[in-house]
Parts: structure tokens; C-alpha cells; sequence
């Protein structure tokens, strides 16, 4: 396979297997979405996958060693949070946050 | 319309420039292609964690079966994405197939949270709105990162935490809709099991397994208490 055709088709195949993830649900489960149980998950599921999607970035944004422990994530995390039950401006506690994240990583 | 989607996307837009450019950077150090390959690949693809393993996979040149195995268990969380907007999305008509083409964690997490009031025709324009939008975003950041490669003058480290900051905010209005803390506990525990149990690559695709597990389970005994309840009733 030469290089152009080689890299069309991966782009192709790369393309072809996220839209698979991404309409299956729809393609195999859609004639059923007044079902009970799967209102309960479309009623859940963004509350809980959001909780978690918090706690893995979360995770990942910190430096767990010495001399943080952490605390260079989860101090920002803990500004977002109390200002957005403070506030509850959406952009302000973000910016707020994400300001004090990068002053704290950058010095 | 268009200040009110702005707004909205706002907190995407910060999040989706910078990790764009990562890729976009990565792609131009890392392999020996055109730049605007790196766009053309948000335009088609858009997917952050798969674009950014699609530059390794690229450099070690592998097989292209390797390639879709791969994606389909890198994404694969997205599965359970659709779930939540099998209903919102019914007679989108031709928008449906854009609005599951752009169906990234952000796209999702904006959709599923954000108010709805309107008829359905004009829920869909905004909902397409939005996907458009984030998109344009991830465009754009791909395409100023392969262009810049490595001289980025100005010191961004830090603005992809605006992604988590996103979340918090998600995660709290999810709360304060539902006014239940029980699906943020179960997250937070299988968010938690997963980091111990998993390698990095596992982690989110599993605590999604197993938080939607759980609330399998959950319904399962609520209904079993409802029934043994109606049982005694009689």
C-alpha cells in the first residue's frame, strides 16, 4: 500500500470505528426509549458519568508527590466549587478555577 | 441564538483550543505529514483520546485492524452516551446522524445538562448548534497546533484544567436538576475503583461500566421493593 493510500485509509478506519461507538445505542436501542429501566440510566447516568469524569481528570491534573500532594488540583477544584454554589455563574467559576490551576502550575 | 451558544460553549471553547493544539503540535513533531492533515482529521474523526493515540498509532505505522480495535475500545464509553439522548434526539431527522457524529464527553455533558423549554425543532437546532460549535473549536485548535509545532510563545500550561472545571459545574447543576446526591456518590465510588484497579487507558471506560452496573442494579431492587410492596398491598 503506498504511503497516501495507506493514511486515507486510516483516517477512514479511525473515523468509521468512533461514529460506531457513537450510534450504537441509537441503531439498537432507540424503538425501546420509553423502557422504565432505560429512562432510569437516561435519567442517571449523566449525573453519575460527570461525578466521575471529575474525579479521573481530577486525578490526572494533580501531582500526587511532594510537596503538593494533590492540592495543586484540588485547591482550584475546591474554588469551582464553592464559588459555583456561591455564585452559580457557570463561567465565573470556571475561569475562576482554571486561572487559579494555571497560576499554581506555572510558578 | 448565536451569543446565547457562544455562552454556552464558552467553557468548550478554552478546553477544546489548548488540548487541540496538543494533538495538533504532537502530530507535526511527532510525524512527517502535511499540516492540515491534522484538521481534516478533527473535520472527520473528532476525538481528542483518539486523535492523540492516532499519532502513535501513525508513527509505528500499524495494521489497520490493530487501528479499529483499538478505537472502537478507546471510545467505547460512548456507548453508553447515546443512552441519555435516545429520546431528545427522535425526529432530528437528517441533524440525528451530525448531532451522533459529534456526540464527544463535552458535547455530551453540555446536552444532557443544559435547560430545554422549547418545541423539538428548535431544541434540535441548538443542540446541532452546540455540536457545531465544539467542533469548530477542535478544528481550529488542531490546525493552530500543527501549524505552530513547537513554538507556542504563550505559556497555556494549566488552561485544559477549564475541561474539569466544566465537569464540577456539570456535575453540581446534574445534583441540584435531580436534587439527589446517590448517582454522584456511585460515580464517585466506581470513578475511585477504577483508578485503584485499572491501568490509565481502562480507567474511564470501566468506571463507566461500572457505574452503569450499578444503576442497573439499583433499578433492579427498586422495583423489586415496588412489586413486593404492590404484592403486600393486596
Amino acid at each position: 500500500m503506498t504511503e497516501p493510500m495507506y493514511l486515507a485509509a486510516f483516517i477512514a478506519v479511525t473515523a468509521l470505528a468512533t461514529f460506531l461507538t457513537r450510534v450504537t445505542p441509537f441503531v439498537f436501542l432507540s424503538r425501546h426509549s420509553e423502557h422504565p429501566l432505560l429512562q432510569h440510566l437516561g435519567q442517571f447516568l449523566p449525573a453519575a458519568v460527570m461525578t466521575l469524569l471529575v474525579i479521573i481528570f481530577l486525578h490526572r491534573s494533580a501531582h500526587w508527590s511532594a510537596p503538593t500532594f494533590g492540592l495543586d488540583a484540588i485547591g482550584p477544584a475546591l474554588v469551582v466549587v464553592v464559588l459555583h454554589l456561591w455564585k452559580r455563574h457557570a463561567l465565573l467559576s470556571i475561569a475562576a478555577g482554571t486561572v487559579c490551576y494555571m497560576l499554581v502550575q506555572q510558578f | 441564538m448565536i451569543p446565547n451558544i457562544f455562552r454556552l460553549t464558552l467553557p468548550i471553547l478554552f478546553g477544546y483550543v489548548p488540548l487541540g493544539t496538543a494533538f495538533g503540535v504532537l502530530f507535526a513533531t511527532q510525524l512527517d505529514y502535511a499540516w492540515w492533515l491534522a484538521p481534516l482529521m478533527g473535520v472527520v474523526i473528532y476525538a481528542g483520546a483518539g486523535q492523540i493515540l492516532a499519532v502513535s498509532l501513525l508513527a509505528a505505522h500499524a495494521g489497520l485492524l490493530e487501528v479499529f480495535v483499538a478505537m472502537l475500545v478507546l471510545n467505547a464509553r460512548h456507548v453508553f452516551y447515546g443512552l441519555s439522548l435516545l429520546r431528545q434526539f427522535r425526529g432530528a431527522g437528517l441533524k440525528k446522524l451530525y448531532l451522533i457524529f459529534g456526540l464527544t464527553d463535552e458535547t455530551y455533558s453540555l446536552l444532557t445538562t443544559r435547560p430545554r423549554g422549547g418545541s423539538p425543532q428548535e431544541e434540535h437546532r441548538t443542540d446541532v448548534a452546540i455540536t457545531f460549535a465544539n467542533q469548530i473549536y477542535w478544528v481550529l485548535g488542531c490546525a493552530i497546533g500543527a501549524l505552530l509545532g513547537r513554538s507556542v510563545e504563550f505559556d497555556s500550561t494549566g488552561i485544559e484544567f477549564a475541561l474539569v472545571a466544566l465537569f464540577i459545574v456539570l456535575a453540581i447543576e446534574q445534583f441540584k436538576a435531580l436534587g439527589s446526591q446517590k448517582p454522584l456518590w456511585m460515580g464517585a465510588a466506581a470513578a475511585g475503583l477504577a483508578l485503584a484497579l485499572l491501568p490509565p487507558a481502562q480507567q474511564l471506560i470501566g468506571a463507566i461500566v461500572m457505574v452503569t452496573a450499578a444503576l442497573l442494579l439499583q433499578y433492579n431492587l427498586q422495583r423489586n421493593t415496588t412489586l413486593t410492596r404492590e404484592a403486600n398491598h393486596d
